[in-house]
């Protein structure tokens, strides 16, 4: 009988490390003594602040509103955008697009998922999700196929994309978002519209993703 | 085959002319010096990704602790990779994936290869797939093997479209067509890509909307897609892909079928390694706090929570190929199983005051640079002039002298892999096997041999191997400089002259005494 590949290469590598029996190594510790916290709390204002920044370095629209203020932030965002039909996921809360003048096709809204075709997708005017966490320090978003976020396609095909981050889900760093999300769902971490640096290393934004990423963060 | 390399009976890489290129170094690297427009492309390309790369990594004071908890991580997964790899297989499957293993690269292109058959019916065969850019599946040349089953495989990324378009071979890690500049790609684009607008400028704006227009409609119709991975988690069964243009994320996102290739090497053992990979990864490679897109998902994911929870989210039919391809027998040497700790960033290349004269091509393999000189001879195998070898001395034997071991690959490696020090190691090994060889009747002294004893004079006395450190330093003052011109000594013996290389041991003598004055 023929070795199957999984136990030749598994015998290699015991080989080659120089095992003989079946011993099993203990993991090894690993010197953490990088920063693992920008020691603020979620929402902090001054991890608002670099969010924003680090948005702005990176070519997305930011808007700042009320908890009360974001169905008119939001209208006003789309309504600038010139954008009439729009995709959501089916966890939006209803007041986001209460104040927009659009026609809303909402994905995923039985249990059998996706709903909206490809097609549908790649011909509407724009997509307005939630999101799962943000990372002040590097302009990052990320989504987690939740109800508030939707399915992946659901945020790619679309050529404009809005999120409306709240400032509980910010946090300073990378190290304090991984603790925060699910393994187990699809995750999409945004940082800034598509771009490439494929063209002489130069960034250009807008490429495959939506070109255009606007963001509604909501204070307080 | 046979390799003085690593433990005996590990085998190295099939040969699919991905490692192995044609000529040695020193003739492709001196082909490549005469091209002016090539070096000027370069150093364009390479200091700009230096600039940034320095700017962002300025901006964290704890860098330094991040390489070294990355260093760690990395040699934990090696010690415990058999385990790892059983645990990432189990998490894998029970999420609903597939998971295949490949003792080489012609087993890795059959495996892909039969999945992509089965992806589609009889009547409807699938002819062609979606990538994202991956150097797995470059190493393994399988848009070669799936174009002879008749299968298409169209690049998605920028610079590998226009290699493709080109009919091109990479020459850079991340950026495949760093050797070309923005007329050079409009020209491409207007020569190659069906229904361009025949007005297109050289604005790498208007030519990344032309690469959008081309691929868009592929994307949306694409049943299987082929990627590679920058890690996989094992405590989790979690795969990512970091990427910058969304091409990930249409390949990985909107096909029913999705095969992942990737090394036996790229685990990372918890959910919260990936805190260090995350910060070191984008800053190293583009040069960017984040780059705009990271896709993770474990096994066959779906979506959670409200009406439609637990439904599919992206492609269901999902496989994972885990390939050795000679990293086994890389695993074996001790002073070089370093080379697997690579997360493949680039940041050695774009340091790189040879890599900067000539690109990548003068190295004749998938993988270029500093990185390249010490994985490609280990996955590949060093042959000499032995039987295995290629007439007239293996190429490959020439890639650790590719280099001044001035030291800035090492400074510029998120998770510090020592390549000067490899290089030496690798040297050291390769001059004992054309000794042996060399006590072998009927086989010829080559002048390759006889330049190589310069390492063996180095490696014999531990006196003259300080000095060679001390040489490091030297070497590292002159590429920061930037006053070298051509290729730093020794290799500039090989790049400024056009008679048969002198011999290093010469230059190794002469650097001796021009800086034995430094010792006291
Ligand atoms: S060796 Fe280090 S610097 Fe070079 S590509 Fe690999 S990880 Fe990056």
């Amino acid at each position: 009988m023929t070795t199957s590949a999984r136990d030749e290469v598994l015998g290699r590598i015991r080989t080659a490390l120089g095992r003989t029996g079946t011993e099993a190594p203990q993991p090894s510790p690993v010197p953490r003594d990088y920063r693992t916290s920008l020691g603020e709390e979620p929402g902090a204002p001054g991890l608002l602040d670099l969010l924003v920044d680090r948005l702005v370095d990176y070519k997305a629209t930011v808007h700042r509103c009320a908890p009360d203020a974001v169905g008119a932030t939001v209208a006003a965002a789309l309504a600038e955008r010139g954008a009439r039909r729009l995709a959501a996921p089916s966890g939006l809360p209803a007041g986001w697009l209460a104040g927009a003048d659009v026609e809303t096709v909402t994905d995923g809204a039985t249990p059998d998922g996706g709903t909206l075709s490809v097609a549908t997708l790649d011909a509407v005017d724009g997509v307005v999700t939630g999101c799962a966490v943000a990372v002040a320090q590097t302009g990052t978003i990320v989504l987690d196929s939740s109800p508030v976020c939707g399915r992946r396609a659901l945020t790619l095909v679309p050529d404009y994309h809005l999120i409306v981050v709240r400032a509980d889900q910010v946090v300073g760093s990378v190290p304090e978002a991984l603790p925060r999300l699910d393994p187990d769902r699809p995750l999409t971490w945004v940082s800034g519209p598509s771009a490439t640096s494929d063209i002489e290393l130069d960034r250009v934004e807008g490429v495959h993703g939506p070109r255009t990423l606007v963001v509604v963060l909501v204070e307080g | 085959m046979t390799t003085f390399l690593g433990m005996p009976g590990l085998p190295v890489a099939t040969e699919r002319g991905t490692l192995r290129g044609p000529d040695t170094f020193p003739v492709a690297a001196r082909k490549a010096l005469g091209d002016t427009q090539l070096r000027k492309n370069l150093g364009h390309a390479t200091s700009t990704i230096r600039a940034k790369r320095a700017r962002v990594v300025g901006e964290l004071d704890d860098w330094e602790e991040l390489r070294a908890a990355g260093a760690a991580i990395k040699a934990d997964v090696m010690a415990r990779l058999p385990e790892l790899l059983v645990q990432l297989e189990e998490n894998v499957t029970a999420r609903g994936g597939h998971v295949h293993w490949a003792r080489d690269a012609d087993e890795a292109n059959r495996i892909v290869l039969d999945l992509v058959r089965a992806a589609g019916t009889p009547d409807d065969p699938v002819t062609s797939v979606v990538k994202v850019k991956s150097m797995a599946t470059q190493e393994i040349g399988l848009n070669e093997a799936l174009a002879e089953a008749g299968i298409a495989a169209v690049e998605t990324d920028l610079a590998e479209l226009i290699v493709q378009l080109s009919d091109d071979t990479p020459s850079h890690i991340l950026v495949p067509a760093i050797h070309r500049n923005r007329a050079e790609i409009r020209q491409i684009f207007l020569d190659h890509m069906p229904d361009v607008d025949p007005g297109l400028t050289d604005e790498p704006r208007v030519l990344a909307m032309a690469a959008r227009a081309y691929l868009r409609r592929t994307f949306l119709a694409a049943r299987v897609a082929v990627s590679g991975a920058n890690f996989a988690i094992a405590e989790t069964g979690t795969l990512a892909v970091v990427e910058s243009e969304g091409n990930g994320r249409m390949c990985l996102t909107l096909p029913q079928t999705l095969v992942t290739v990737m090394g036996i090497e790229k685990l990372l053992p918890t959910w919260r390694d990936l805190e260090v990979f995350l910060q070191l990864l984008p800053r190293s490679s583009t040069g960017e706090r984040m780059n705009p897109y990271t896709s993770m998902w474990t096994g066959a994911p779906r979506t959670s929570g409200g009406t439609a929870d637990g439904a599919p989210d992206g492609p269901q039919d999902l496989h994972l190929v885990l390939l050795d391809n000679g990293r086994t027998a890389t695993l074996a040497d001790e002073a070089g199983r370093q080379a697997l700790h690579c997360i493949r960033c680039s940041a050695c290349l774009n340091v790189c005051p040879v890599y900067e004269r000539t690109g990548g091509h003068a190295y004749g393999s998938v993988y270029p640079g500093p990185i390249g000189a010490v994985l490609t001879p280990q996955l590949a195998g060093m042959h000499g002039h032995g039987a295995d070898a290629p007439a007239g001395g293996d190429p490959v034997d020439t890639l650790p002298y590719a280099s001044s071991l001035c030291g800035a690959c090492f400074d510029a490696c998120p998770v510090r892999i020592d390549i000067p020090s490899m290089l030496v190691h690798l040297r050291a090994k390769h001059v004992e096997t054309a000794q042996a060889q060399r006590r072998v009747p009927g086989l010829p002294a080559s002048a390759e041999n006889a330049a190589m004893s310069a390492a063996a004079w180095v490696m014999q006395d531990a006196g003259r191997f300080s000095f060679a450190e001390k040489g490091l330093q030297l070497g590292r003052l002159l590429a920061r400089d930037g006053r070298i011109r051509s290729l730093p000594p020794p290799l500039s013996a090989w790049t400024t002259s056009r008679d048969v290389p002198a011999p290093p041991a010469e230059t190794f003598r002469q650097w001796w005494a021009r800086t034995r004055g430094d010792r006291s």
